[in-house]
């Protein structure tokens, strides 16, 4: 048995509220690719901020055993003076400096008060190189193309004298063909004696490159497979590993179903990146939903189930549109405007509450009435009564907890703040309700409550478009669900056929061919 | 409990209570002279263009704390514009008056769309007209007058800006001033009880009928102070009204129009404005429009109590704006702050700057003192924040 590089032992961390991992260990050989797998916030990434420092020694319970040596990394510097090296989903690179620039960051060569260009471009040169870039590394950032700046982004990992590469969801934002290149880098790399860890969703890369795979579900692991072994290990081993939990009663009974004509349709929808016009966020996709309808959207994190829902609303996202959008059977000639969605009673409620959502130091009345401020004006004149009546109606309606709905919505626990967000929406009295992950981040309690209202809508006639990346949410709430995977729709099931299982299978069976 | 609500009343008022005490101080440091009926009638017409101009930034700086460094050499630029129109073309007052505020819309329609559509950063699209105005101005002056200044207005235009209502002889008692005074400090009694009458009926919160009384009681006594002094003074200057109806509208906007809460919400959270369908573009524009407007009936009332433009007229003006604003709890970095917050801190920086004045403090230390009260004012509004967070 080869020697162990790096073991993490019964780690455990909490944020307030959350066990976010519970007693997770980890042991990584020298020499070998070990593939981390898992759902969405199952911990992949919280377990690879706390072995590189990101979250402090003292933070968490439990050891890191590195080469031999307890570790107690106080910052992500200390990790990296070891040789770990992290490389983040997000490319974190500047895009208006050169690439030689990008790969020294906040590690410049030189002296104490002088950095050396000289030696930082010929360096840089010679690790591009090694991961098979022929460009300068005095050419900016911004001139190559993503899969390229992947590779930047490795060898400026190289640069820092990695024996220890992580690398988390590396090829999510590359095509096929760059994936498979990196990949067989990754190969070459472990040929040459380092040790990677790979994080990835994508279970056919994983069986492509990994030694061992271990599975991370709700913050425990749950076991660690050897890819070498007697038999190959298939996709649905590894599926049941990741889904494998009960589902309990979580979700409340749909009461007074009635689903009624197709109201919203739109075919053939197309959107580009807004920043890379030749990446297709939205490619071809055909969806409808009828009224009374909950339908689900599911799909992995950067699958495009936000863009395809804010391109929706008025066009909010994206550029280059194409496909055509229906309403009650008639199509809409839709134009690049947020007013003219709601107009059209459309409502994309956000996954982003605070970023995008709630204007946090305003108060819950005024952030309740944002959307529809003409309905409580005359002539542009507010009627503060009138608002506040409304502000008083929807926090009875929606067990917003508050002393007040003058209180800031700042001040506001998750739950309630997304309470106020739905109230926003509903009061400007859409058909048509895009819900983006509406219940991230908040407790069990106010996921019940919130799943209550949806079915609510539902039952009084409006359509609802459930976004997710939870799929027992998916599956408890929806009557309908579209699977979507790298910018298109992978599957479309009927509630009643619907299992994690294959819904996991239709998203696997789509990224095939790397 | 009544403690507590208490001290949040204080906190909420601070910058009024310190306002008083720094009144009260100079009272004893110029023994009475800031109390004297001129020194009222100074302090309004010294600050007018402070008042004008700080509603126009204040709109700006709701907006993502955006503000107008143009705006001082904008106003020098208008009054020579102003000049050359009613001086060496002796055209008509109500004919110039109109030129010049559709030169401001001009500009403000310019500025609007490249901060608005193009995106230029707003400190940047107005830091041109500041290095060009003055410069475009001083030129225009010293091209129409060998001393490089023009004077006198003509009286009308003076009258409009800078003249009395129902003028009296000094030491002559005015009574339409005082009468008008009454009449202000009944209206506002009447509306504090009917909104509170008002909020009650419907169930709502409302203030306690001490605490309505006490905000009613000190608002109009304040009023009557003010309108008996100036009564005492020959009456109510003209530019006072300009003050007090801007201060009125746009208090008004801010806080009652679909349009003003627009102004806080993309101040407050730009994406989540965009998202609920708020034009967020139209409202940056409008900010810069409505700067530039507000800035030509700032420059009406400078140049009309100064008598003549010249090429320092305006200088620093924009300083004077932000620092009101400042001063006065509006948030550097947008969607927080009213009209009548910039309103108490201008006055208060036009107290400092009388009572300097009158007790002849060196200009320098006056300028060090202006540093350190704005200085104090931000660090002060930033400690009582994060206290309450």
């Amino acid at each position: 048995m080869a020697k162990i590089l790096l073991e993490m032992k019964n780690i455990t961390k909490t944020f307030p509220g959350v066990k976010a991992l519970d007693n997770v260990n980890l042991q990584v050989e020298e020499g070998e690719i070990h593939a981390l797998v898992g759902e969405n916030g199952a911990g992949k990434s919280t377990l690879m901020n706390v072995l590189s420092g990101i979250y402090p020694h003292g933070t968490y319970e439990g050891d890191i055993i590195y080469d031999g040596q307890v570790c107690k990394f106080s910052n992500i510097k200390d990790s990296e003076k070891l040789g770990i090296v992290i490389i983040h989903q997000e490319l974190a690179l500047v895009p208006e400096m050169t690439i030689g620039e990008n790969m020294y960051l906040g590690n410049e060569c030189g002296h104490k008060f002088a950095i050396d260009w000289n030696k930082t471009y010929s360096e840089a040169d010679k690790y591009l190189k090694m991961v098979g870039l022929q460009e300068s590394s005095k050419i900016q950032v911004k001139t190559i193309g993503t899969g390229k700046q992947q590779l930047v982004e490795i060898a400026k990992a190289l640069a820092k004298k990695a024996k220890l590469l992580i690398l988390d969801e590396p090829t999510s934002s590359l095509n096929e063909e760059d994936s498979r290149a990196l990949l067989d880098l990754m190969l070459s790399f472990k040929k040459q004696g380092m040790t990677m860890i790979i994080i990835t969703h994508k279970l056919n890369e994983v069986s492509y490159v990994a030694d061992k795979i271990t599975v991370i579900r709700d913050g425990s692991t749950i076991e660690t497979i050897d890819n070498h072994g007697a038999e190959p290990v298939s996709e649905e081993r590894i599926i049941k590993g990741m889904v494998g939990r009960e589902m309990t009663n979580r979700f409340p009974k749909r009461e007074n179903v009635r689903i009624g004509d197709v109201k919203m349709e739109i075919s053939h929808w197309t959107v580009h990146h807004p920043l890379y016009p030749e990446k297709k966020v939205v490619d071809d996709v055909s969806m409808y939903v009828r009224q009374g309808e909950v339908v689900g959207i599911y799909g992995l994190m950067g699958a495009g189930r936000t863009e395809l829902a804010m391109s929706i609303f008025g066009q909010s996202y994206g550029v280059n549109f194409s496909g055509e959008l229906k309403l009650d059977g008639k199509p809409i000639k839709m134009r690049k405007s947020e007013a003219d969605a709601i107009k059209h009673k459309i409502a994309y409620v956000t996954e982003d509450r605070k970023g995008n959502g709630l204007v946090l130091s305003q108060s819950i009345k005024v952030n309740t009435s944002l959307a529809n401020l003409d309905a409580i004006s005359n002539n542009m004149v507010i009627d503060g009564d009138r608002e506040y009546a409304v502000a008083e109606e929807y926090r009875d309606k929606l067990k917003i907890k508050t002393p007040s709905v003058e209180q800031l919505v700042g001040n506001l626990s998750g739950g309630n703040q997304q309470k106020v967000l739905l109230a926003k929406w509903m009061f400007a009295e859409p058909d048509i309700l895009l819900l983006d992950e509406p219940t991230r981040g908040i407790d069990v309690g106010a996921k019940y409550e919130i799943y209550c209202i949806i079915n609510d809508l539902a039952a009084a006639g409006k359509c609802v478009v459930l976004i997710s990346s939870e799929l027992p949410e998916v599956l408890g709430m929806s009557d309908r669900i579209y699977i979507m995977n790298e910018a298109r729709i992978v599957g479309e099931m009927k509630a009643e056929e619907a299992t994690q299982e294959n819904i996991m299978a239709a998203i696997l069976r789509s990224g095939r061919g790397v | 409990m009544e403690n507590k609500s208490f001290l949040a009343t204080l906190k909420k008022n601070a910058m009024l209570i310190v306002m008083v005490l720094v009144y009260l101080f100079f009272m004893v440091l110029t023994r009475g002279g800031i109390f004297k009926p001129s020194s009222f009638t100074e302090l309004i017409n010294q600050n007018a263009y402070v008042y004008i101009l700080g509603t126009g930034m204040l709109m700006c700086m709701l907006t993502g704390g955006n503000i107008d460094l143009s705006c001082g050499a904008f106003v020098c630029l208008l009054g020579a514009f102003g000049g050359v129109f009613m001086i060496v073309r002796g055209m008509g007052v109500g004919v110039s008056i109109l030129l010049l505020l559709a030169i401001g819309v001009i500009y403000g329609v310019f500025l609007g769309f490249l901060i608005a559509y193009i995106h230029i950063p707003p400190w940047i699209a107005t830091l041109a007209g500041y290095l060009a105005f003055r410069g475009l101005g001083t030129s225009i002056l010293s091209n129409n007058s060998k001393t490089g200044s023009l004077a006198p207005f003509p009286v009308k235009f003076q009258n409009i800006f800078y003249g009395r209502v129902f003028q009296t002889e000094k030491g002559i008692f005015n009574w339409p001033c005082f009468l008008f005074g009454i009449l202000a400090a009944a209206a506002v009694v009447l509306v504090v009880f009917m909104t509170r009458k008002n909020r009650l009926a419907k169930g709502y919160e409302a203030d306690t009928i001490r605490a309505a009384a006490l905000k009613s009681g000190i608002s109009s006594a304040a009023i009557i102070l003010v309108m008996t002094k100036l009564s005492m003074d020959g009456g109510i200057p003209t530019t006072l009204l300009w003050v007090a109806g801007i201060v009125l509208i746009y208090s008004f906007i801010t806080s009652k129009t679909t349009v003003g809460r627009h102004f806080y919400i993309v101040g407050g959270n730009m994406e989540a404005a965009r998202l609920s369908g708020v034009n967020t573009r139209r409202i940056m524009f409008l900010a810069y429009l409505n700067m530039a407007i507000l800035t030509a009936i700032a420059t009406f009332t400078v140049v009309a109590r100064s008598q003549s433009a010249y090429a320092d007229v305006g200088k620093n003006f924009e300083m004077d704006a932000i620092s009101a604003c400042v001063v006065g709890g509006v948030s550097a970095s947008g969607g927080a702050g009213s009209v009548l917050g910039m309103v108490i801190g201008a006055t208060l920086i036009g107290i400092i700057n009388l009572g300097m004045s009158l007790i002849s403090l060196d200009a320098n230390y006056q300028r060090v003192v202006k540093g350190f009260v704005l200085l104090a004012a931000v660090v002060f509004d930033i400690l009582s924040k994060k206290r309450e967070s």
